[in-house]
């Protein structure tokens, strides 16, 4: 995994803490202790109450494809080689939506409102991407 | 309330290339464009005492010194990406209309083309647009690393919604394409472009288009914001701003958790630009809208209000933006036919139209026009200008 080439995430802060959990194979949101409201990306402040205080929850890791692009051809020389590729954004059963590639599902196959649950990629030793695969 | 308390009195570009590249600086590049506007209007570097700079691509500090602006005393950069221009507009009209400054130089030119290309400094430097970080941690490690692909997240939501097709996308591109035939500074001058080649063209981030995609470029432009009072004694007619304002999606800094996917800054702007200037989009005698990408032509003019939301695909059937037709937009062909000016070109077209400067591609008796502003995550702004 060493000749890993692609854009890796910043691992630091709340970034670091929601790959940490994909390390794991879990994927967790952060929900607001004040009002419960759920948040992705990870922020400091709920947005609806302005609550500093929050915590992880476990997402039931399953929703439905909201949109998607396919990527044709790459911008960047380190996606080259894997177009087509269709980085897919899910709405997740928590409310919130995360952007990831589908595992089994080719590009001309994706449609919205697809149900689709979350899988994991471990693409270094440090870095775990979470995808999704057909519910 | 702004409203005709200031104008745009002087414009100036480089004119725009993409190869063998510009040769020179992107500071001397806009140095040109900024003398050029000086020229233009009639004013002496010493009389600018505001600069608003493009982000990432110019110092007010360095234009200063160049220009020989010896009392600088208003200076800012907004960091709207090529919202960035009439958001600058709106400050400037601000300031003089406050006597925080008397002539304001809003500068922007870059090496697009020959440079660094937008899809390197998107994926080498999370500063450089205020989304970067989030991009940097979240979409880029998916492969999802370029406006394009950003947008087309979009405009794959539109169509699914409101049904807008790909060959609604290609009556912009056509449309643009058409127009730039009447600019001989356009990049695109002298290469039609057929809905039949549109939909040959090669798919990039699909529903994107080859031709769905803005020309990176190398060139600049500038113009200058002053009083009404002062305008009036300078040479050219002077070009009001009737109404001008910026707003960001929220949230502005990531795209796919927007609660109302289809907003944009201008969703927040637009409303308030019209009311400022007390008129209606169906004014309007032409339109300058940021063309980055065709679909962004058609959310603009609905988050304008010259339609309603899911009515932008039919609004740009039938040559309706086109000379002649209901609304003309991007007279000069905009960034997809003419060149990526970074959104400063689609201000000098609309101070060039209402001036009755159009030549060949003159709106007849244009007398009202909106010019919009895109960038980063779908930052908007937007101007009302009149003669
Ligand atoms: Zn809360």
């Amino acid at each position: 995994m060493s000749e890993y080439n692609k854009p890796l995430p910043g691992m630091d802060g709340l970034t670091r803490e929601f790959y940490d959990f994909c390390k794991q194979e879990d994927l967790h949101f952060q929900r607001c202790s004040g009002c419960n409201t759920f948040r992705h990306v990870p922020r400091e402040v709920c947005a609806k109450c302005n609550s500093f205080d929050w915590e992880w929850v476990r997402s039931s890791g399953v929703g439905t494809v909201y949109t998607w692009t396919v990527v044709e051809r790459a911008l960047h020389p380190a996606f080259v080689d894997d177009t087509p590729m269709a980085p897919v954004v899910v709405e997740m059963e928590e409310g919130v939506r995360l952007l990831a590639n589908m595992l089994d599902c080719p590009p001309a196959e994706l449609e919205i409102g697809m149900p689709v649950k979350i899988a994991y990629e471990a693409v270094t030793e440090e870095v775990t991407l979470p995808r999704f695969r057909r519910a | 309330m702004l409203k005709d308390k200031t104008c745009i009195v002087g414009i100036g570009e480089t004119g725009y290339c993409r190869k063998p590249g510009s040769g020179m600086t992107e500071e001397r590049l806009q140095l040109k464009a900024s003398v050029a506007a000086l020229q233009d209007a009639g004013l002496s570097g010493a009389e600018i005492d505001g600069i608003l700079a493009f982000p990432n691509v110019g110092k007010s500090e360095a234009f200063a010194a160049n220009l020989g602006c010896e009392n600088l005393r208003f200076a800012a950069t907004i960091h709207m990406g090529g919202a960035a221009p009439l958001a600058s507009l709106r400050m400037a009209a601000i300031a003089v209309a406050t006597g925080a400054a008397n002539h304001v130089l809003i500068p922007g030119g870059w090496n697009g083309y020959s440079g660094a290309r937008v899809r390197q400094t998107v994926t080498t430097d999370k500063n450089s647009i205020p989304g970067g970080a989030i991009a940097w941690d979240y979409y880029l490690p998916q492969g999802l690393t370029v406006p394009p692909q950003w947008y087309a997240l979009m405009a794959r939501r539109h169509m699914y919604e409101y049904g807008t097709t790909h060959e609604q996308f290609g009556a912009v591109a056509v449309a643009m394409r058409k127009h730039a035939q009447l600019n001989p500074g356009a990049l695109m001058c002298g290469k039609t472009l057929t809905m039949e080649q549109y939909m040959a063209s090669p798919m990039l981030a699909d529903p994107y288009r080859i031709n769905d995609c803005c020309l990176e470029t190398d060139g600049a432009a500038a113009f200058i914001v002053t009083s009404v009072e002062r305008a009036r004694d300078l040479g050219k007619t002077p070009i009001y701003i009737m109404g001008a304002a910026a707003g960001q999606p929220y949230p502005a800094d990531e795209i796919t958790n927007r609660a109302d996917f289809h907003q944009t800054g201008l969703t927040i702007a637009a409303p308030e630009a019209f009311r400022m200037a007390g008129i209606e989009p169906a004014d309007a005698d032409f339109a300058q809208i940021y063309d980055c990408f065709t679909f962004e032509v058609i959310q603009q003019i609905e988050e304008a209000g010259f339609c309603a939301r899911g009515e932008g695909g039919p609004f740009v059937e039938n040559g309706n933006i086109e000379l002649g037709g209901n609304l003309p937009i991007n007279t000069h062909g905009g960034l997809l036919s003419e060149a990526h000016s970074l959104g400063l070109g689609h201000i000098v077209e609309a101070v060039k139209q209402l001036r009755g400067d159009g030549g060949e591609r003159q709106v007849k008796d244009a007398e009202i026009g909106v010019v919009t502003g895109w960038g980063d995550f779908g930052d908007g702004s937007i101007a009302i200008l009149r003669r």
